[in-house]
């Protein structure tokens, strides 16, 4: 039996949780602490998978500004967090973009797209 | 080949270039700095003393007042921000007045006009809000403050409408004598002049010792500053002088021409002519020294704190002569305070010595001493300001929100002669970053419009000096780009 | 003299939602002037997640949020002037205008929404000694030019301040190439959310320096080296505690100031501890039909809480030209007790709470286990149990009519009380 404390960051309320990793036959998580079953799910993530949302921007043309906001449409492993930066270098845009619109489908083969933030 | 050559261009290169402008002379103004008005002259206590400081007899003395006497015709033909608001010497104890006494002796034999000793009831009625405990002060209605940075550009500004040519980022590095005068080495190439005036500031004695045996040594002095809101601008409405002792003068309290309040400065031997850092003690002393006249004063409202250096010399004097060997070099060195309100005095005083040296020069019939008039555009009529937009819609977008400068008022001050091309030159320009948010909103606003002017990259745009960059270079072009042609195009919907 | 119903000053987050709630509630004269090139202020820059979790029930970015708030102002056909700047507001609530399209503009307004919004702390006016060397930037502005503009402002960089701007852009920078050396926090915790501190700075290790100070900084043309020091329980640098951190920029997240220089000029009353307008349950300020939200009014920490309380301020300015809004003589006081910074609102008309009021604070400290408690005199009204507080987060307590009316005295105070262990 192990625990591991941790803020959940699923909003910003930033509940103080603890996770209980229960390791008898299958492996178990149990969340304490949260105050919503947002931070169960992000308990048990953050010992399995822990993933981010990335928020950046990417470069376009024939726009009022020179870069546009993006964002991952889920979150992202953490350690996939650069290798996406890398890849949104690379974009070029056009505008007009509304907000939504797909930029890069299916990011890294996560099968996660980086969407457009805003309407330029 | 240059008739005159001035080295730097601080308030008083600048004043003497200015009064060279008036003749038909070919003259030339060097400067290491990315602008003029760049040394001592952007960090002082911006007043125009009255005179009653300075020894009987010294060049100090002579000069100040004289100087005094000019600011009106002067700040008139060129635009500069001047305010003759008097000074009070305020005192705390009969040993104090004793002082004051003899201040205001001193004064009289200067020639300082209307000085007056004044007692605790009359102090207060000038300056309610300064200690109880004052039981007189010595008042020097003849004091002011003005702009030193925008007197100096400004004095810069119609030397070159006058035929003068400056020079920034231009750093003499030798000197040399020869048959027609000197050659002056700087980092940007040489070239030949028949006369050379050092007005070298922080860096005098080196200029005077590239070609002269070493006659004195500039001692950096210096002096911190802290500036404070608006609307705390008018807690005094005078220079509000400590009396002088033993130890020292002790800090000032004064309103700026811009509406802003000025506590300052320190004095602080330093080693370093560049040494202008704020430190943690001096600021901590100057809110100490502060008290004692101001007791209740809010010091929360301060919006900055900057350092200026003095150029002193042992001597405490002014430096005004030719050197006694080298004919044609003219030291206009250690010039401390009251050197911002000597400097149209000293002005005249070196092209006179100039003359004698080589006889009389030609006055030019077209001599303009008027400064192109400069857009104050907060200050005109609502119908002024109307007509102007219409006619100049850049008239009509506030780019500084604290001080409310616009667009048009930037673009012209960029334009000008010896205009803008920094950050800080602008704010000193147009005052664009000089309020509470100190750049904060308008910083990336003014480089656009300094990148659009001066037709340059906004990364190229600097703060101050040609090393001051602000910008490292676009996002998104980073060193991961030259190996990233792996990456497949990108996919858009629409 | 162009007249309008309402005038909202301030196209961001809380000067739309002001608009649109007062065109919802009847109010159809509506004109926001924005001194910048679009509407949507602060959000634009933030480009960051986070936003939108108690307004749209799911996790919007910056400009997102803006986003729709837009879209909803112009499907109302609410009418905006950009570029546009207020030179100055009256008391009988005239206002003057400028642009580079209609010069200079007066207008008369019968009530005025001021929705200013903030200004980030300075250098200067946190007497941080050191040279004036280029590479020293406010968080918002350097978020601003990298988010907006497309610029780096530096490679190696320190942040004082550990607000949620700070520790924002700490990612921000680390993600765009820069090594992000430390914050810098001179209190003993760190001033922003808990879960940006998370996400921001231990994702990507970036230290948190707390108790710490800059007590140098070196360099003649940029930035060069940044001193740090601990401080004692007084903040002052501790002797030998010196750091340094060879850096080209610092960044500085030292708090936010509501601007409030036009309020001024109108003569309304600011509180001391806000530094923004004192307000009714309406939003209104001292000044009768001039009301204000958003952070001009006290700096908050989520936009959502921007929006809610410029909803209100829209809909009772709505009401006030409609002269819905009840003006009754003896209003009741908020006082803030023992350690609560403010409370807004700071006056209470209960003629005008429908069925409850949410009173806004902040505390003055860390506090684990705590009490916030309301009392009228000495009877207490509400008690809310509290397992954690922190002057970084806004906390709000809902009063309902019923208690408020039971309020016999002129003022109710909240004060903070630290449970027994």
């Amino acid at each position: 039996m192990m625990k591991t404390s941790m803020v959940c960051i699923a909003c910003p309320l930033g509940c103080k949780m603890e996770v209980e990793t229960i390791t008898n036959g299958n492996t178990r998580y149990i969340v304490t602490g949260n105050k919503c079953p947002r931070g169960e799910k992000y308990g048990v993530k953050e010992m399995t998978n822990p993933t981010r949302m990335v928020t950046s921007t990417v470069k376009i043309k024939n726009a009022h500004l020179s870069r546009l906001p993006v964002r991952t449409s889920d979150a992202i492993p953490k350690d996939k967090i650069f290798e996406c930066m890398k890849e949104l270098e690379a974009v070029q845009l056009d505008g007009p973009i509304k907000v939504g619109d797909v930029i890069i489908k299916n990011l890294l083969g996560l099968e996660i797209d980086v969407i457009a933030t805003r309407s330029m | 080949m240059y008739d005159v050559t001035i080295i730097g261009g601080g308030i008083i290169g600048t004043a003497i270039a200015r009064e060279l402008s008036r003749y038909k002379l070919n003259t030339i103004l060097v400067d290491k700095e990315n602008d003029v008005a760049n040394g001592t002259t952007k960090a002082n206590s911006a007043i125009v003393h009255a005179g009653y400081d300075a020894k009987v007899g010294t060049l100090k003395a002579k000069t100040n007042v004289a100087g005094n006497a000019m600011f009106d015709t002067l700040c008139k033909e060129l635009g500069v921000p001047f305010k003759r608001i008097g000074s009070l010497v305020v005192a705390f104890s009969e040993e104090e007045m004793v002082t004051l006494k003899e201040l205001y002796e001193q004064g009289k034999i200067n020639g300082v006009p209307n000085l007056e000793i004044i007692q605790q009831e009359d102090v207060r009625k000038i300056e309610p809000n300064l200690s109880k405990e004052i039981i007189g002060a010595l008042y020097a209605p003849s004091a002011g403050i003005v702009g030193p940075w925008e007197l100096a550009i400004a004095l810069a500004e119609n030397a070159v409408e006058n035929g003068v040519e400056i020079r920034l980022n231009t750093e003499v590095t030798a000197i040399e004598k020869n048959q027609e005068g000197f050659l002056v080495t700087t980092d940007e190439g040489h070239f030949q002049t028949k006369y050379i005036i050092n007005c070298g500031g922080l860096f005098a004695d080196r200029i005077n010792n590239m070609v002269n045996t070493p006659s004195f040594k500039i001692l950096p002095n210096r002096g911190e500053y802290n500036l404070f809101d608006k609307s705390v601008g008018n807690y005094v409405n005078s220079v509000v002088f400590q009396t002088p002792t033993k130890h020292g003068k002790g800090v000032l309290v004064l309103p700026t021409v811009h509406g802003n309040l000025l506590i300052g400065p320190t004095a602080e031997a330093v080693d370093e002519p560049r040494a202008v850092e704020t430190t943690i003690g001096g600021l901590k002393y100057l809110k100490e020294k502060a008290q004692k006249v101001v007791p209740n004063f809010p010091f929360s409202t301060v919006i900055t704190s900057f350092a200026g250096l003095r150029a002193k010399v042992a001597t405490n004097d002014f430096i005004i002569e030719e050197s006694k060997e080298s004919k044609g070099f003219i030291n206009v060195a250690a010039i401390d305070s009251p050197g911002l309100s000597a400097a149209p005095a000293i002005g005249k005083m070196v092209v006179e010595m100039l003359k004698e040296i080589a006889g009389n020069f030609q006055g030019k019939e077209d001599f303009n001493p008027n400064r192109r008039p400069v857009i104050n555009f907060m200050e005109l009529s609502n119908e002024e300001k109307a007509a102007m937009i219409e006619k100049d819609p850049r008239y009509g977008r506030i780019i500084c929100r604290c001080e409310e400068i616009t667009e048009g008022e930037i673009v012209d001050i960029i334009n000008r002669k010896a205009g803008a091309t920094n950050l800080d030159a602008v704010k000193r320009r147009a005052r664009a970053g000089a309020g509470r948010c100190q750049g904060g909103f308008c910083g990336p606003r003014v480089m656009e419009i300094l990148a659009r002017e001066l037709n340059v990259d906004i990364t190229e745009v600097v703060k101050d000096s040609k090393s001051s960059y602000l910008l490292t270079g676009p996002t998104k072009s980073s060193k991961h780009q030259e190996d990233s042609d792996q990456l497949v195009a990108v996919s858009q919907d629409k | 003299m162009e007249k309008y119903d309402i005038v909202v000053i301030g196209g961001g987050p809380a000067g739309l939602a002001a608009a649109i709630e007062a065109k919802e509630n009847g109010a159809s004269n509506i004109l926001i002037i924005e001194r910048d090139r679009e509407l949507g202020g602060i959000l634009q820059q933030c480009i960051h997640n986070g936003f939108g979790l108690h307004v749209f029930k799911e996790e919007l970015t910056g400009p997102e949020y803006a986003e729709r708030f837009i879209c909803e102002l112009k499907k109302q056909g609410i009418r905006y002037k950009l570029d546009t700047m207020v030179l100055d507001i009256t008391e009988d609530k005239k206002v003057m205008a400028i642009n580079t399209v209609d010069g200079l503009i007066e207008i008369e307004a019968k009530a005025i929404v001021l929705a200013m919004g903030c200004r980030e702390r300075t250098r200067g006016a946190i007497n941080i000694p050191g040279t004036r060397a280029a590479g020293i930037f406010t968080a918002g502005t350097a978020q601003r030019f990298i988010n907006m503009e497309g610029y780096m402002v530096g490679k190696n960089v320190l942040i004082l301040g550990s607000g949620d701007i700070g520790l924002i852009m700490a990612r921000r920078m680390t993600l765009e190439g820069a090594r992000v050396h430390g914050v810098v926090e001179i209190m003993p915790y760190s001033g922003g959310l808990t879960r940006n501190i998370v996400q921001c700075l231990e994702d990507y290790q970036i230290p948190l320096y707390l108790s710490h100070t800059i007590i140098d900084i070196k360099g003649r043309d940029r930035i060069e080296e940044v001193i740090i020091a601990q401080v004692d329980e007084n903040r002052r640098p501790i002797d030998g505690t010196e750091e340094s951190f060879k850096c080209d920029t610092l960044l500085l997240s030292v708090g936010l100031i509501p601007e409030n220089e036009l309020s001024k000029s109108a003569g309304i009353k600011i509180d001391p501890i806000t530094g923004g307008p004192i307000v009714n349950e309406s939003m209104e300020t001292s000044v009768e039909g001039i009301f204000a939200c958003g952070n001009v009014v006290h700096v908050h920490d989520l936009v959502d809480w921007v929006t809610e309380e410029s909803r209100k301020a829209g809909k009772n300015a709505s009401a006030y030209v409609q002269d819905r809004l009840i003006r009754e003589k003896k209003p009741i006081s908020t006082s803030a007790g023992k350690g609560v910074r403010y409370i807004v609102p700071q006056k209470i008309r209960l003629e005008n709470v429908e069925k409850n009021l949410d009173l806004m604070l902040r505390v003055d400290n860390v506090y684990h286990r705590a009490k916030l408690v309301v009392k009228d005199n000495d009877k207490i009204i509400k008690v809310i149990k509290k397992n954690h507080l922190a002057p970084g987060e806004m906390e709000s307590i809902t009063l309902n009519l019923e208690d408020l009316e039971r309020v016999v005295g002129k003022e109710i105070t909240v004060a903070l009380q630290q449970e027994e262990v």
